[in-house]
């Protein structure tokens, strides 16, 4: 399955997906030196964040946040890929300076934790879960 | 969005990395929210400058931008410190957290951006005119800029902001649109409100209704704001709600200029302003630490301070922070040595908000902000009393809250 959204940040990144129905907060909602989410009460609160293909409807919270998606980066434990419905200033300034691969416009409801995921660029391909390759 | 050559160029990075990462920024936030172009900016007001705030991984990232030759083209002055980035030692300041905030500090003077640390720059030389587009972050700084000089610019986050510095630009969408400006909220004030601390309980309450609306305030009773209540009710608003911009009938220069209500505007009606100081004043009868000057002390507020304490001796630590270029202002008229004298300090560069109170001995504090109640209480779990200056004056003579 191929979907179409709009870029945020360019690139490739493949991995397996994590998804979320809830908005997540970087700052104070995932660990800067894990990449665990820590938000109390997250549907995601445990799992991590790193090397996934990170799919969320948008960011919230404060605006350090993208610096929590920067230190990631830098501990090699940042998302592999994000994929949102609809981006906002917080996650998309987090992963041009990241240097995560990022697009949105995405129906994510296509999308399911443990899917194979590529983004190129703006086309987001899907393996689902358990399907043949 | 439509970029022009120029831009083109830098986002391909003809201007290196640091301005392609820059303009990638921008670029993004611009299609995100609908801009149609970029536009230039006068000035710029970057947030992100305390250690407690920004972290380890904040520094990082401004030391990285500023070794890929990251250089603001722009005036650009800085948010406050955690701490007086002179007279840290006195404060009390550990020293580890003192050398991460001066790595912070060093990396934006790499940057070219100017080392004057406050929530004022309109109080120290960075004035927009009425009309000019800026690209500010703190929130209490845009709701000034926007209402009360009638300049135009959006909430920016630390890294926008400073990316609108290295490109001399920023999208233009939001507030940077007339047909944004206008009002749909009309707060009509009927009680008499008699000082700063009021209106902060007054635009504490406002924020929290205004949602996304721009107010428009009539002030019924008695005289009408002065520009230090104007900076108390925009950083209220601004802190309790999401407020960038309000206007008041017959003060705020686009009130004045032009038709600036919406047609169809919700009204509501304030007669009392106490709902405000209820809702932040906390029980504690023991006060380590008064604080004044959220936002920045002005010079009048300073001497206001001065005349309340009247050369008498202080059993609680009382703070005064403000711009380093209002310090000054107010050491050559001899105010400073009038605080210190009854055992005070005027503190320049910092917020105490990010500063390490906790680790300072610092338990409860008093305050005639509404916002630095607000975040005292949300953000460092301390034990805070909200009230007026004369209150919090009172509170620093006896160490107590005033009954």
């Amino acid at each position: 399955m191929k979907l179409r959204g709009r870029v945020i940040r360019k690139g490739y990144a493949q991995g397996e997906a994590l998804v979320s129905h809830q908005p997540i907060g970087f700052f104070g909602g995932v660990d800067p030196e894990t990449g665990v989410i820590v938000e109390s009460g997250h549907e995601l609160e445990g799992e991590s964040v790193s090397r996934r293909i990170l799919v969320f409807p948008t960011g919230k919270g404060s605006t350090v946040g993208s610096y929590t998606l920067y230190r990631l980066h830098r501990k090699g434990l940042a998302p592999a890929g994000i994929i949102n419905s609809q981006s906002e200033a917080v996650v998309a300034v987090g992963a041009i300076i990241a240097e995560i691969p990022m697009v949105d416009c995405i129906d994510i409801s296509r999308l399911e934790t443990g899917d194979t995921v590529s983004i190129e660029d703006n086309t987001v391909e899907v393996t689902p879960r358990g399907a043949a390759r | 969005m439509r970029l022009t050559t120029e831009e083109e160029a830098m986002l391909a990075g003809k201007e290196g990395p640091a301005a392609a990462k820059a303009m990638e920024i921008l670029f993004a936030l611009g299609e995100i929210y609908g801009a149609e172009q970029l536009v230039p900016v006068v000035s710029v007001q970057v947030a992100g400058v305390s250690y407690g705030n920004l972290g380890q991984a904040g520094l990082d990232f401004l030391c990285e931008w500023a070794d890929q030759g990251a250089r603001v083209v722009v005036p650009a002055t800085l948010n406050p410190a955690g701490m007086d980035l002179k007279a840290w030692q006195e404060m009390g300041i550990p020293e580890d957290y003192a050398r991460r905030q001066l790595e912070i500090i060093g990396a934006y003077q790499a940057m070219g951006v100017t080392i004057n640390c406050s929530c004022t720059p309109y109080l120290a030389g960075n004035v927009p005119e009425f009309g000019q587009h800026v690209a500010w972050s703190e929130s209490s700084a845009v709701s000034y800029a926007n209402s009360v000089l009638g300049a135009r610019t959006n909430r920016e986050g630390g890294p926008s902001a400073l990316a609108a510095a290295i490109t001399g630009r920023t999208p233009a969408y939001g507030l940077h649109l007339e047909r944004n400006r206008q009002a749909g909220l009309v707060v009509e004030v009927n009680c008499r409100l008699t000082s700063a601390a009021d209106y902060s309980a007054l635009g504490y309450i406002v924020g929290q209704t205004a949602k996304d609306r721009v107010p428009y305030f009539r002030f019924n009773s008695g005289p009408q704001p002065g520009l230090d209540e104007l900076k108390a009710l925009g950083a209220a608003m601004a802190a309790s709600g999401a407020v960038a911009l309000y206007h008041v009938e017959g003060v705020t220069p686009e009130a004045r200029s032009r038709d600036v209500l919406a047609g169809g505007a919700a009204i509501v009606a304030i007669e009392s302003a106490e709902e405000g100081y209820r809702a932040l004043d906390g029980t504690s009868q023991a006060v380590d630490l008064v604080w004044i000057g959220c936002p920045h002390a002005s010079l009048a507020e300073i001497e206001h301070a001065a005349d309340q304490l009247h050369g008498r001796h202080l059993e609680a630590e009382l703070w005064v922070t403000t711009a380093r270029e209002v310090l000054d202002a107010a050491t050559a008229r001899g105010l400073t040595s009038r605080i210190e004298a009854c055992g005070g300090r005027v503190v320049a560069d910092a917020c105490l908000i990010g500063a390490p109170l906790g680790e300072m001995g610092i338990g409860a504090v008093a305050t005639n902000s509404s916002k630095a109640a607000f975040y005292l209480r949300n953000h460092s779990h301390l034990q805070v009393r909200f009230g007026t200056l004369a209150q919090c004056i009172e509170a620093a003579l006896k160490g107590k809250w005033p009954v």
